[in-house]
Formats: structure tokens, C-alpha cells, sequence
């Protein structure tokens, strides 16, 4: 009894699902009983006050809702305990609300204040999840409701809340589409956040909403690339795809010479010798420069830049094709094959491989984009050609598509290897796959000239097959190829026409009829016997044999009419009765052309020429031809055909928009020193935007007339000139840099011989290294280069020991003890030792392997104060500076010097002084926050009670950890407390009150920006190459002097360490000091290197990821060193 | 995006289903149905089907089918990716995933799905931010719940869902911290019937299982790096960091996962372990026809080769056969026409082999194409590739964990065409 209701009550909710519920109206008879006993049971339960029992309860009916059965009449009672306090009870009524409000409106409403409370809960969780079902619930009348609630969720302190806001916003559009404007108001607010977490849902949220305003990215856009890396696969799959549409939209085609040039066909050549001119010979130089005039006045006509924020969108998507989630990867390659120059989009063939051994859904998605892919960029995929080969128990979708990868990639060198492939699969048990086989192997005798011949004998063997379908097929690609040149192969259709007593496949019948009756001039003998034996099975055949047999009739009459006239006359006659009137109506309408009668009409003079015109030979071409019009990796290009919501991927517009629309608005000063730069170099040098990192030319009008500040700079100023392209280039500079190493080499020996004893080892260290083969791979020669830039340095700076001792210590780390002892003597000691530490420290870490020894981001190395960390650990260090003498002293910022800030004053604060400092320890509780010291002192006379904190107001992304509670301050007394705010790497002020027992106060901290980071340690080569990869924009070099104070090292760094929570990384010359930090919420690298000269002139730069950041602390710093 | 959700088992009975928009009506599933029908085998069911009103994106995985509805334009294999996501889950969370797994948690299960996705867009798919939202079934917590009444649902926010590393939860504390992975090189290989290779390349994983407190920063580094050709990482590998040194940089997610995939460089040739002489010969008159398979080890770097099992789709005509092995057993279907060898390890001194009749039916014609045959194998303590970790390194925390290294060689594809 009970199985049989269950199974009525399934079959209910799979069918009823939006109707009336019978069970609804308590007269619907006796059947449904047993549900209503059961359902009572149920109600009795929720209206129980036990939770053990609701949850008991709710959990039946959810597994009712699973299951598809219909627990609609239950609503009354569930909606009941929304306010439960149970969670999970909670949560199950939710499901509950969100799965059945749409059809129970009025009841629903009772709900709707709950989650009104809910929104202002101060758990964001229950605050987030209250928007979530409060949005969930499709009821109209609530639409007000919602939006009211989106808009406030929408700057609401918590990320998470925002998030489920952005959520928010595409159901609410979907249930009220009236309401766009006031969603697209919200949209653009949430697309500014600056939270990785926000970023996704809100571009979702941007495409379902208004895709078609573009212009709201405009400002984010190079947010959204730097976020990018760190937002969630899921977000990252979404915003590739918008920032796709969008670049097609902002910037010109990257191949835009190409295309043109190929238009001036005969301009080609040009081009082509302009790019050899690198081997010119003496004698043609004239006639090339001539040429080479003319490809530049091609060039000229326009010059094709890319767009910087082109490049940052290919450099930023680029990792991602890496990721495990293969629908990132595809989001990228797509990016790269609609957006990226043809020379670079070769690198997402690998990762779409990769792809190739995953699920196999997964395959057929990739493998259809790769089809689609390797017919406009062949090359691409022809080193990876074996990995589509095809095995046996590959799902016969796959094999098809894997079937036409390997087709397109044929060519003349691979067509042999492919062919042999083919021979076997054609003896594959899956005739589904044979078939598509054989097409393939017609298609491929099509492409390639060369193998048309082999192909066709190899289809005309296949015929001797004994499966129909294989034969069948084959008949029909060898009558395509045979059309393309009839006359070399009669003796195939000879053959062909035996065929016709043993195939009975109808197709394969029909095509060859047709094959004999077009070429019936070249079998001349066969063709009638041919026809004679049709007549006589013609009421057998099929159809589409029957409308051939009259076709051939037909032809042969109008050739040979002698021979086959009465043959026609009798294949007309039995059409005409037959019973498909198509036929029929076919066998009169010949009748009427070919037979001459008196009444014939004009037409039949041209039969002649209807029936035996020459026909084109078809094309056989790729289905996924094409295709590319399509966004790839989209379901419309999956379906070919635009799915719902589909928007189009727009072609690249005829001029460039104008870029400055991306350009955000950041405070003044750092408008002029980063963007107008770098505009006016961009002005300067037409090739600069090509070039990988933007390195090279904003470098050298830098640095060029001044000091080279690093080898790779140099070399890359001397580039420039002729242009710096793509990462060839950098290769170039590195080889560059390693001739220069040479040449150091050779004055280097100079200086060791001053240094007499340890001359041999650099020498001998330095050669084999100079002699290099260029084309070393990458991870040698980077440390290589950074060793030569040091020496470079000291180069411009005459010589230098310290340095030059250095650079052998990098090489020779036995050696190190002698060094020592030298360096002791030596002039300048303090620049030596903290890189000596570093590095022993890091050898030690590697032997011992794991130590209590923290390397890592902690800043308890360079700041020891003792209230925080274990005090054991601080003491370990301090021995060890003190014993070996060896980490600087100057790296460690004394606790005197950390600056105090007021934060109440004491007469406002009646009696309680609050002062703050940046006490540059690791918030414990959150390494993203930067923790505040707090101390209050009560000055009044009587005790302070319950200090705390409310109320925080803070800017999107910002959190704050608030002190304990302070009970009781007894007057007279002074206490610290300790708080974490993350800034979110910005320097708004982070404004709460700060509360007494009796009073209120709004008090804000505004960071100073070098306390918006902490140290790291970082080795002097590890530097270097960081320092290299942020270059460009990411680089602010000031020249200053410095202040009279402050010309020693030790000055130097004691000053920037006060300003920056940074730490100091050695360096082998003591004219120039490092120090490393990363920002506390995003881990972004900071580097800052102060470079002095004579008199006090001395050379700032700073290098940081985040732009504003980066020219904030130049200020700070200059302000340091010249007050 | 994703509208419905359902799964159907391999009969086609849809047992869940859950929306996250407005109701779909479950006839949808019809079209699938009928499509499912046609097809030989599951796997042969497109991936994605158009119907008038709707776009079925399905997956095929562990004898279950996992049906979304879409109605408007999206990535398929955004959907495809995510469908998977939610297998791992339930295997995640129940130990397997099957029909009888999800039939039994139907509630936590449906609570998953519901935290998973936002309308029809993912929320939380880290398994570390779902299992803080809804604790995954213990016996001892069961019996905690029936006796206290609190729930397997937190009740505040996940700290990874705010990080910006949201696969690590913070506070995990072990007493026994360890740190394990594992590096597993799959041959894929096409051997024609010769023996040379058509086509092979290894690919490779590393699995982790990472057990250690606090927020631990691991680096590990490879002996010969060069070797990887193309890889792709779990997100917490830092991809500069491996960009520029050839070293994995991360902050492990708690507990197992998949830290990087690799594929070897296939310039180097591949060492094929083992060699597999067969013949398989149909005679043209009368119904019979002979079977040959001899396996024996080839470049095994020393090591033994183990769990080796041959498995053979016969030809649908073959009606019954008659085989004797020397070593190991071997078990036939004759419904499904497969023929499985065990072999089991491989001694080079007494080469394993089968041999014996087949029988077709009476008047079938000769089968054209020798079936070909699947073989598997297993390496011990062997990276085929000849892959090597050199070093694992732990900052961060100040406890000293247990690290161990295993390598296993297996075959992935791995087909011989007769």
C-alpha cells in the first residue's frame, strides 16, 4: 500500500509540478488518504517544540523535494518556522520556501520580515543568506523589497554579503525587468569593488543584465586583469569571456599588417625581404633599402600598436591556461585565438591537448573547438597530431571528431602518416566510425593533390568489402572524387558498374547509376547493359535507385539513342505507373523533354544541355568550417546556432577607441610621475607596446642618460632604438648582457688583481660562463645576469670591491670563510654581511630542512620587539646577530622609533588620550591585516570603563579586527591594546567609534602607506629578477639629493625602514641599498632600491605591482631622505 | 546558468532533482531518454542536446548520469566541469558516488547542492568552505547530534569563503603532522601489431595528502624539472614562483588533493614496460579461429611489474572460446563478449600466456579486424618518466612533519592493435 501511493505521489509531482494539488482540496477523494495521514503526521511534527523533531520533519520533506515529490500542501506549516533557531531547520525551511513560494504568493509573504531582520543581522552569513532566499523567492510583489535589499547588500562591509548581492541582481532582473536601470546603478557600483570575491558574480551578473554596456567596464578593465589570477575558475571563466567581447570592441586586430599585406599580394615579397635584411649582403643592400622603403610606406599607412591594455589582458590570461578547470583553459584559449597576433596563439595548443586526457565530455567539448580551431591555424596543432590518433574504445563522438582534427591537419608531409592511421580504422567493428573514416579519407584526397590517386585506390579496394555500409560509403565518396577528373578513371567506373549486381544499399545504388549515366560517354559499351539490367529490377528498387535508373534512361538516350530507345521507353513507362507520384511526375516530365513530339515545347531542344551540363565538383569541406564566427567555447558554437542570450562576438572595429577611457582616476600627483610618462614614451617609440614587458624603452628614457641602473636596462635602451619585439627580444638583451659580462670580465681581472689572492676563481668562473652557449636554457642564464648586472653597476661606479667579492661569493660558497676575513679588512663592511646572512641562512634552511627557523614574510626577524612573539625566537636571532655580527643593524627598526599618532585627544576625550602606532608585527589572528597598537591613557580622575569599539565605517573591502574589551582603565592609568584593520592595501582611513561606558567618540586611522606592508626577505638575485618582471608601470624612478644627514648607508636605510615597513636586502655595492617589502592584504612585492652618487645625489625607484601604492611611497620616501 | 539538476541512473529512473531557478518540469528528461536509448553504450550519449525550449548538458560518471537544464548561452564545459565538481563532492563527502549513496544522504546531498550553486551560478564549490558549512557524516557525529540536537550546519561563514586562499581553512591542528604525495606516471600507448609504438607519452599527477597545522608553506622541488612539458596546477600553486624557478610553491589545501598534472616531453622517447606478442587468427573455412597472447617484461629500470591484466572486446560473432593460461586466470562474458586475463606480477624467467580456440557461431562470417587488446600494469616505486623529487620544504610553521615520496607507474591507455 504505502509502495503503491509513493509511486502515485511521484508521478504527481513529476506531472503536476505548477497545477493545483489535489491534495490540496480536502474533497479529492479517498485515494490520496494515506498521503494526508502522512502529511498530518508531518504538520505535527513542524508544529512540535521540539527542533530535533521539526528537523526530523523538515528533512522528510526535502527528501520528498528530491526525490520530485510534491509536498506543496505542507506550506502553511513549514513556512511557520522560518524564524526557527535551529540552523539546519533553518536552512531546510528555506530550501523549502525557495522551492514552492512561486505557487503559494500570499503565504509567502508571511515570511518576507524575517529575512527584513535577517538583512541587518551582524553575522554575515545570516545576513548573506537572508539575501539569497529573500532574492530566491520569484514572488512579484516583493520586487520593491528586493531591490531595496540588493542596493543595501550592495555596500554592505562584507565581501560575501556584496557577493550574494551581485547573485541577487540577475534574479531579481529575471522576475522584474522593469527594474534594469536601478540593477545597472548597482552593477556599476559593485563592478569597482575591489575584491576578487565580488569580481565574478558581478560580471555574471554585468552579462546576464546588460551585456551591451560596455562602456561601464571601461574603468575596471585593467582591475579586472589584475584581479583576474586570483578570482575564483568560475568567476575567471565569465570575466575571460566578457573581457573578450570587450577587447574586440576597444582595441584593433593584432594581425591587421598581416591581413593587409596579404591584400597587396604582390607587397608581400617586401615585407618578406625587409625581414631578411638582418643577413643583408653588401651587394643587394642598395635594392633592399629601396624595398625596404616601400614594405615601410606600407607600414606607414597604418601602423599597428597594440594597445598596452591589450598586452596586459593576453600577459594576465596567459598563467590560466595552467588551471585544473578546463573550462578556464578553454575561456583562455578562446581569448587567445580571437585576440591574440598569430604568432603568439600557438601556446594554447598544449593546454587544449592536456585537455584531450580528461572526461570525455570534456574531450568533445575541446575537441570541437580544435576542429574549429585547426582549420583557420593548421600549424598550431600539427606537433600535437598523434594525440588525436584514435583508439578503439574511444565513444564513437570522439572518434568522429578526432576523425576531422586529423583531417584538417593534413598536409603533404603528414597525409602518409595519416593515411596509414585511417587504414586501420577502417577495419574498426564501429561502422558508424568506418563511414566517417572514409569521408575523411575523400576529403583529404581532395585538400591534397598529391595523394588522390592513392586515396581513390584505396576507397575502390574498399568496395570488395563485405560490409554494404562500407561500400556504400565508399561509392559515394569515390563519385565525388571521381567528378573532379572523370576522364583518367574509367576503369573505376567500369568496376563500379559490376558493383551493381552485389550492392544493395539503395545510396550506394543510386550514386553509382548516377556516376554511369553522367560519364556514360567514357562507358560507352557498359552503360546500356546497365540500364538494361535496371529495367528489369526497377520495380524492386527504392525510390531514390528509381529516380536514378530514370536519370540514366534518360542521359543514355539523349547520347545513345539508337542503343537504349526502347530501354527508355520502357523504364518510362513502368515510372509512370508507379506508385510515388514523384516519380511519376518525373518519368512524364522527361517524357516531355527528351522524346521529340509535335507538341514538345521549347525546352526540349535544350535537353541536351539540361540534362549533360558539366557539373561543378562538389566540395567537400570541414563542417566546422567557419564556425569561428561563433565565440568559441560557447554552446552556440557547440550547436552552430545562436543560443539564447547569445551576444555576439563583434568584429574589430576600423580605428581604435579612444584608450584614455580605461584610464582611472588616481590621486594628482601620481597622474603626473607613472601615467603621463608613460604616455609621452608611448608617443616616443611606435614599437614600444610590442615589446613583452614594457621593460625595455620605459627603462632606458629613464635611465639611458643617467646611470644604467642594471645591465638589462641597458641593453635594453640600446634595443630600443631599433625596435624591441616580443620576447625574442629579450633573449637578445640577455645575450647582450652576458657579451657585456665578457667584456666585465676582462676589467674585472683588472680589479682582482688588486685583490691578489683569490684572483683565479672569478676568472675561472667567469669564463666558461662568458662562453656560454647563448641558447642555454632560461633558468641558468637568469642568475648569470644577475650577477653581471651588479657588475656593470660597479662598472659605472669605478671599482668597487665589495661588490666584486660579492659576486664570487654568489659563486663559490666554500670559499666564503677566506671572503670573510678579507672582508674585515676591507673599506666598506656593513653592505657585505646581511647578504652573507641571507645566504648562509638560506643554505642552512635547505640542509636542515626544516628549522624552527621562519624565512618566510615574518617580519620578526627585522623588527624583534617582545610583546608578541615567542620570545625564544627573538632572542635566537638577536644571538645571532650578535655573536656573528652579521645581520645589519640597520635593518632593525628600533621600537623608539615607531611613530605615534594621536587618536583622541585628551581634553576631546574628557580626561582618555588614545594614541596609536603601527607597531609592524604580524597580526597573529590575520595575516592580512596590519595591526594598530592602541594605547589609551585616562587622565582624568575617575576610572574609564568599558573601552570598546563599534560602528566601523569602512570602504568596500576593508575589515577590521576590533580589541577585547578594556573594562575597567583606572584613572592615572595607561593601557595597550592591539587591533588589525586591513586596509585593503589602500590608505583610506578606516573611521569607528570608539566608545566609553558614558561616551562616544568617532575616531579614524589613515595608514601611512609604508604601513601598508611588511617585510620580506628576499636574496639580492631573487630581487633582481622580481625587480625585472615589474617593470614599466610598475616602476617610479626619482632622482633626488640627498640630505646632508643622510648620506651615509646606514642613514639611508635607517630612514627608509622608518618610513616603509621594509626590510633590507643585501646588495653587493654599498653606493646602493635595497629593501623588500609585500603589502599586507594582497602580498603584493614592493621593492624599493636607493642608489647614491657623489654629492648626495642619489637615484630612487621603486618597484610595486600596485601602481598607487608604488608612487605613494616614492613620496613618502623623498620626504625621508631630503628632510 | 544552470537551471535544473538531475540524476538518472543507468535504468533511467531520474531519482533527485533539484532547481535553482524556476521549476523544470522533469518531462524534460524525455529527450535525454530517447537519446540515451539510441546510443550503444552511455558514453555514447552527446554531451550536450538541444531540445525546443532547453540545452541538456550531461555527464556520464560512475554508472550515473548527472543531467543539468540550461536555457540560455553558456560555456558547455563550464557546466561539464561543474557537473564532475559535484561527483568529486559526493565522493568527497560519502566515500563513493553511486545511486545507493545519494538515495541514503537525499537531505545532505540536496543541502550541497543548494550551498554549490546560486542561482544556477557556483557559490562555494572548495570542498574546505562546504565542509565548514555542512560537516560531512561521521558515526561518532551522528550519535553527538541525536543526543545534544545540534546540526552538521555551521552556522557561520566559512574563513576560506573571505581569503584569498580559499581552499585552506584556518585552525587545523593535527598531532601527527605528515605530509604525503604521491607521483603517478600513466603510459599511454598505441602499439601496432608489430610491437613498435604508434604513439606513446606519459602523463602524470601528483597526488597529495597533506595533514599539518596552522597555515604551513610548502616548496617542492624536482631533481630534473625539465622534464615536464605542460602542466596545469591545483590553484594554490604559485604559478610564478614555477614560472621562474621550477619549484611549487603553496599553501596545501587540508588533507587530499590533486596538486599538479603533468605530461612529460614525448621528444624523449618513452620506455614501454612491457612487450605483448599475440596472435589472433580466424580461419577462413568453418568457425573457429585461434588465440595467442604471450606478456613479458621489457624496460622495466629493474622493477617488477605487477597487476598486469589484459582485456579483450571479442568480435560479437565469436560464440564461445576455450582458453588455457600458465599464469594467472582469466574470466569471459559472453554477453558482453570480454575477455579479461589477470595475470597478475610478471616473472621474466616463466613468461605468462593464454592461448586456445575460439568458436564463432555457425555461418558468421570471419571477423575483419582482430580485436585489439587493453593491457594494464603497475610499477612500484617507479617514475617511468624518471621523474625525482628532490626536496620538499616546509616554512611558516615551526613543528617538523613526516614527508614521504611514492611513485607508482600504471598504464593509462594502453592498447595493442592485433
Amino acid at each position: 500500500m504505502s509502495a503503491s501511493s509513493a509511486f502515485n505521489d511521484e508521478k504527481g509531482g513529476s506531472s503536476n509540478v505548477g497545477e493545483p494539488e489535489y491534495g490540496h482540496d480536502p474533497a479529492s477523494g479517498g485515494i490520496f488518504s494515506s498521503d494526508y495521514k502522512r502529511h498530518d503526521d508531518l504538520k505535527e511534527m513542524l508544529d512540535s517544540n521540539k527542533d530535533s523533531l521539526k528537523l526530523e520533519a523538515m528533512k522528510r520533506i526535502v527528501a520528498m523535494i528530491a526525490r520530485g515529490k510534491n509536498a506543496s500542501d505542507l506550506f502553511p506549516a513549514v513556512v511557520k518556522n522560518v524564524a526557527c533557531k535551529n540552523i539546519e531547520v533553518k536552512k531546510l525551511v528555506y530550501v523549502y520556501l525557495v522551492r514552492y513560494a512561486e505557487e503559494q504568493q500570499d503565504l509567502a509573504l508571511l515570511s518576507i520580515s524575517t529575512f527584513q531582520r535577517g538583512l541587518k543581522d551582524p553575522n554575515q552569513l545570516i545576513r548573506a543568506s537572508a539575501l539569497r532566499v529573500l532574492s530566491s523567492i520569484r514572488v512579484t510583489i516583493i520586487v520593491p523589497i528586493m531591490m531595496l535589499a540588493i542596493k543595501e547588500a550592495a555596500s554592505d562591509m562584507s565581501p560575501y554579503v556584496r557577493k550574494t548581492a551581485a547573485h541577487a541582481i540577475p534574479k531579481l532582473y529575471s522576475l522584474d525587468p522593469e527594474q534594469k536601470d536601478c540593477l545597472i546603478e548597482v552593477i556599476e557600483k559593485l563592478l569597482a569593488d575591489k575584491t576578487t570575491l565580488v569580481a565574478g558574480s558581478v560580471v555574471m551578473a554585468f552579462e546576464e543584465v546588460c551585456p551591451e554596456r560596455i562602456d561601464l567596464i571601461h574603468k575596471n578593465y585593467r582591475k579586472l586583469c589584475n584581479l583576474l589570477i586570483d578570482v575564483e575558475e568560475w568567476g575567471q571563466v565569465v570575466i575571460i569571456n566578457m573581457l573578450t567581447r570587450y577587447a574586440r570592441t576597444q582595441f584593433l586586430n593584432p594581425n591587421m599588417n598581416e591581413s593587409l599585406l596579404e591584400e597587396g599580394g604582390g607587397e608581400k615579397a617586401f615585407y618578406g625581404s625587409d625581414n631578411d635584411d638582418d643577413t643583408d649582403d653588401e651587394e643587394d643592400k642598395e635594392e633592399k633599402e629601396k624595398k625596404k622603403t616601400e614594405a615601410t610606406a606600407i607600414v606607414k599607412r597604418k601602423p599597428y600598436v597594440m594597445d598596452p591594455d591589450h598586452r596586459l589582458l593576453l600577459r594576465n590570461t596567459k598563467p590560466l591556461l595552467q588551471s585544473r578547470n578546463a573550462a578556464v583553459v578553454m575561456a583562455v584559449a578562446q581569448l587567445y585565438f580571437h585576440l591574440a597576433p598569430k604568432a603568439e596563439v600557438g601556446v594554447i595548443a598544449k593546454a587544449l591537448v592536456r585537455l584531450m586526457r580528461s572526461h570525455s565530455e570534456v574531450q568533445y567539448v575541446v575537441l570541437q573547438n580544435v576542429a574549429t580551431m585547426s582549420i583557420k591555424r593548421r600549424g598550431m596543432f600539427e606537433p600535437y597530431l598523434k594525440s588525436f590518433y584514435i583508439r578503439s574504445t574511444d565513444p564513437t563522438q570522439i572518434k568522429v571528431l578526432k576523425l576531422e582534427v586529423l583531417t584538417n591537419l593534413a598536409n603533404e608531409t603528414n597525409i602518409s602518416t595519416i593515411l596509414r592511421e585511417f587504414q586501420t580504422y577502417i577495419k574498426s567493428n564501429d561502422k558508424d566510425f568506418v563511414a566517417a573514416t572514409i569521408q575523411a579519407i575523400g576529403r583529404c584526397a581532395t585538400n591534397i593533390g598529391e595523394v588522390r590517386d592513392t586515396c581513390l585506390n584505396g576507397l575502390v579496394q574498399l568496395l570488395s568489402n563485405r560490409d554494404e555500409l562500407v561500400v556504400a560509403e565508399s561509392v559515394v565518396v569515390i563519385k565525388k572524387l571521381l567528378q573532379m577528373q572523370p576522364e583518367q578513371h574509367s576503369d573505376i567506373i567500369k568496376h563500379m558498374a559490376k558493383l551493381t549486381d552485389n550492392i544493395q544499399v539503395p545510396m550506394a545504388r543510386a550514386s553509382i547509376l548516377w556516376l554511369i549515366g553522367e560519364y556514360c560517354e567514357h562507358v560507352p559499351k557498359i552503360a546500356p547493359d546497365v540500364l538494361r539490367k535496371m529495367a528489369k529490377t526497377f520495380t524492386n528498387e527504392e525510390d531514390i535507385v528509381k529516380l536514378q535508373i530514370i536519370n540514366l534512361a534518360a542521359k543514355l538516350y539523349l547520347t545513345n539513342s539508337k542503343q537504349t530507345k526502347l530501354l527508355t521507353q520502357y523504364v518510362l513507362n513502368l515510372a509512370k505507373y508507379d506508385q510515388n507520384y514523384d516519380i511519376r511526375d518525373r518519368a512524364r516530365f522527361i517524357r516531355q523533354l527528351i522524346v521529340p513530339t509535335d507538341k514538345s515545347g521549347a525546352l526540349s531542344k535544350y535537353a541536351k544541355k539540361l540534362f549533360l551540363a558539366l557539373k561543378p565538383a562538389p566540395v567537400l569541406e570541414s563542417p566546422f568550417k567557419d564556425r569561428d564566427h561563433f565565440q568559441l567555447g560557447s554552446l552556440s558554437h557547440l550547436l552552430n546556432a545562436k543560443a539564447g542570450g547569445y551576444q555576439v562576438l563583434p568584429d574589430w572595429p576600423e580605428a581604435a577607441p579612444d584608450p584614455s577611457v580605461r584610464n582611472v582616476e588616481v590621486p594628482e600627483w601620481t597622474k603626473c610621475s607613472s601615467r603621463e610618462k608613460r604616455k609621452e614614451k608611448k608617443a616616443d617609440k611606435p614599437f614600444y607596446s610590442d615589446s613583452e614587458g614594457e621593460s625595455g624603452p620605459t627603462e632606458s628614457a629613464d635611465s639611458a642618460s643617467d646611470t644604467a641602473s642594471g645591465s638589462e636596462s641597458g641593453s635594453g635602451s640600446e634595443e630600443s632604438g631599433s625596435g624591441s619585439e616580443s620576447e625574442e627580444s629579450n633573449e637578445e638583451s640577455e645575450s647582450a648582457s652576458e657579451e657585456d659580462e665578457e667584456e666585465e670580465g676582462k676589467k674585472k681581472k683588472k680589479n682582482v688583481e688588486k685583490i691578489k689572492a683569490r684572483k683565479p676563481v672569478p676568472e675561472s668562473e667567469s669564463e666558461p660562463s662568458s662562453g656560454e652557449d647563448v641558447k642555454k636554457s632560461e633558468k641558468k642564464s637568469k642568475p648569470r645576469i644577475g650577477s653581471s648586472e651588479s657588475e656593470s653597476e660597479e662598472d659605472d661606479d669605478s671599482e668597487s670591491e665589495s661588490s666584486e667579492s660579492e659576486e664570487e661569493e654568489s659563486e663559490e660558497e666554500s670559499e666564503e670563510e677566506t671572503k670573510k676575513k678579507k672582508k674585515t679588512t676591507a673599506s666598506k663592511p656593513p653592505s657585505k654581511p646581511p647578504k652573507k646572512e641571507n645566504k648562509k641562512e638560506k643554505k642552512e634552511m635547505s640542509l636542515l630542512d626544516f628549522d624552527d627557523f621562519d624565512p618566510a614574510p615574518s617580519p620578526s626577524q627585522v623588527t624583534p620587539l617582545n610583546n608578541f612573539l615567542s620570545s625564544s625566537l627573538v632572542t635566537d636571532l638577536e644571538g645571532l646577530s650578535l655573536t656573528e655580527n652579521v645581520l645589519s643593524p640597520t635593518t632593525i627598526v628600533p621600537s623608539g622609533n615607531l611613530k605615534t599618532y594621536e587618536l583622541l585627544h585628551r581634553i576631546t576625550g574628557e580626561g582618555l588620550s588614545v594614541e596609536y602606532c603601527f607597531s609592524r608585527q604580524p597580526f597573529s589572528p590575520d595575516p592580512h591585516m596590519v595591526a594598530v597598537k592602541i594605547q589609551f591613557t585616562n587622565s582624568a580622575t575617575s576610572e574609564a570603563k568599558s573601552l570598546h569599539m563599534e560602528d566601523a565605517k569602512l570602504q568596500s573591502g576593508m575589515r577590521i579586527k576590533e580589541f577585547p574589551e578594556i573594562e575597567v582603565l583606572p584613572a592615572g592609568e595607561t593601557v595597550s591594546v592591539v587591533m588589525g584593520i586591513d586596509f585593503c592595501d589602500s590608505t583610506q582611513a578606516a573611521n569607528f567609534q570608539l566608545c566609553t561606558h558614558t561616551r562616544k567618540f568617532f575616531v579614524s586611522i589613515q595608514p601611512p602607506v609604508g604601513e601598508l606592508m611588511m617585510p620580506i626577505f628576499m636574496t639580492e638575485n631573487e630581487f633582481k629578477k622580481e625587480q625585472g618582471q615589474l617593470m614599466g608601470m610598475n616602476e617610479i624612478t626619482e632622482k633626488l639629493t640627498l640630505e646632508e644627514k643622510c648620506q651615509g648607508e646606514h642613514a639611508v636605510v635607517q630612514r627608509v625602514t622608518t618610513a616603509a615597513n621594509l626590510s633590507r636586502v643585501p646588495c653587493g655595492s654599498d653606493k646602493e641599498c635595497r629593501f623588500a617589502g609585500k603589502t599586507v592584504t594582497s602580498g603584493s612585492l614592493v621593492l624599493v632600491s636607493v642608489v647614491t652618487k657623489e654629492d648626495g645625489a642619489a637615484q630612487l625607484t621603486v618597484n610595486c605591482e600596485k601602481m598607487v601604492i608604488g608612487t605613494m611611497l616614492v613620496k613618502d620616501i623623498l620626504q625621508a631622505l631630503t628632510q | 546558468m544552470i537551471n535544473s539538476l538531475f540524476l538518472i541512473n543507468p535504468s533511467g529512473e531520474i531519482f533527485l532533482e533539484k532547481h535553482w531557478k524556476s521549476v523544470v518540469s522533469r518531462s524534460v528528461c524525455d529527450y535525454f531518454l530517447e537519446a540515451k536509448e539510441k546510443a550503444l553504450e552511455p558514453e555514447d550519449v552527446p554531451p550536450v542536446i538541444h531540445t525546443p525550449h532547453h540545452y541538456l548538458i550531461s555527464i556520464y560518471r560512475d554508472k550515473l548520469f548527472f543531467l543539468s537544464v540550461i536555457q540560455t548561452e553558456v560555456p558547455p564545459l563550464f557546466v561539464i566541469e561543474f557537473l564532475h565538481r559535484i561527483a568529486e563532492m559526493i565522493q568527497d563527502y560519502f566515500g563513493e558516488c553511486s545511486e545507493t549513496v545519494v538515495k541514503d544522504h537525499m537531505v545532505m546531498v540536496y543541502e550541497l547542492l543548494e550551498e554549490m550553486l546560486d542561482n544556477g551560478f557556483p557559490l562555494a564549490t572548495e570542498s574546505n568552505v562546504l565542509k565548514e558549512m555542512i560537516r560531512p557524516p561521521t558515526i561518532l557525529r551522528s550519535v553527538v547530534n541525536t543526543l545534544t540536537g545540534t546540526s552538521n550546519v555551521g552556522d557561520t561563514l566559512p574563513t576560506g569563503q573571505l581569503s584569498t586562499i580559499p581552499w585552506r581553512r584556518a585552525g587545523v591542528r593535527y598531532t601527527n603532522n605528515e605530509a604525503y604525495f604521491d607521483v603517478v606516471e600513466e603510459i599511454d600507448a598505441i602499439l601496432d601489431q608489430s610491437g613498435t609504438t604508434v604513439f606513446a607519452e606519459i602523463q602524470g599527477v601528483v597526488e597529495a595528502c597533506v595533514k599539518l597545522s596552522g597555515m604551513p608553506d610548502l616548496t617542492l622541488s624536482f631533481m630534473n624539472p625539465c622534464l615536464l612539458d605542460d602542466v596545469s596546477f591545483h590553484p594554490c600553486v604559485r604559478y610564478k614562483l614555477w614560472e621562474s624557478e621550477r619549484v611549487l610553491s603553496f599553501i596545501p589545501p587540508d588533507g587530499n588533493f590533486t596538486l599538479m598534472t603533468y605530461h612529460v616531453n614525448a621528444q624523449n622517447l618513452v620506455a614501454i614496460p612491457v612487450y605483448v606478442k599475440q596472435s589472433i587468427s580466424f580461419f577462413e573455412c568453418g568457425s573457429d579461429g585461434r588465440l595467442d597472447v604471450t606478456v613479458g617484461p621489457k624496460q622495466t629500470m629493474g622493477k617488477t611489474v605487477e597487476g598486469v591484466m589484459v582485456t579483450v572486446h571479442l568480435p560479437k560473432t565469436i560464440l564461445s572460446i576455450n582458453l588455457t593460461a600458465t599464469q594467472g586466470s582469466y574470466t569471459y562474458d559472453n554477453g558482453t563478449k570480454l575477455l579479461v586475463w589477470d595475470i597478475g606480477k610478471l616473472n621474466p624467467q616463466k613468461l605468462p600466456n593464454l592461448r586456445g580456440s575460439l568458436s564463432l557461431q555457425a555461418g558468421a562470417p570471419k571477423p575483419e579486424e582482430n580485436p585489439s587488446l587493453n593491457i594494464d600494469l603497475k610499477i612500484q616505486q617507479l617514475a617511468i618518466s624518471g621523474l625525482k623529487v628532490n626536496r620538499l620544504d616546509m616554512f611558516g610553521e615551526k613543528y617538523k612533519p613526516f614527508k614521504g615520496v611514492k611513485y607508482i607507474t600504471k598504464a593509462g591507455k594502453f592498447q595493442v592493435r592485433t
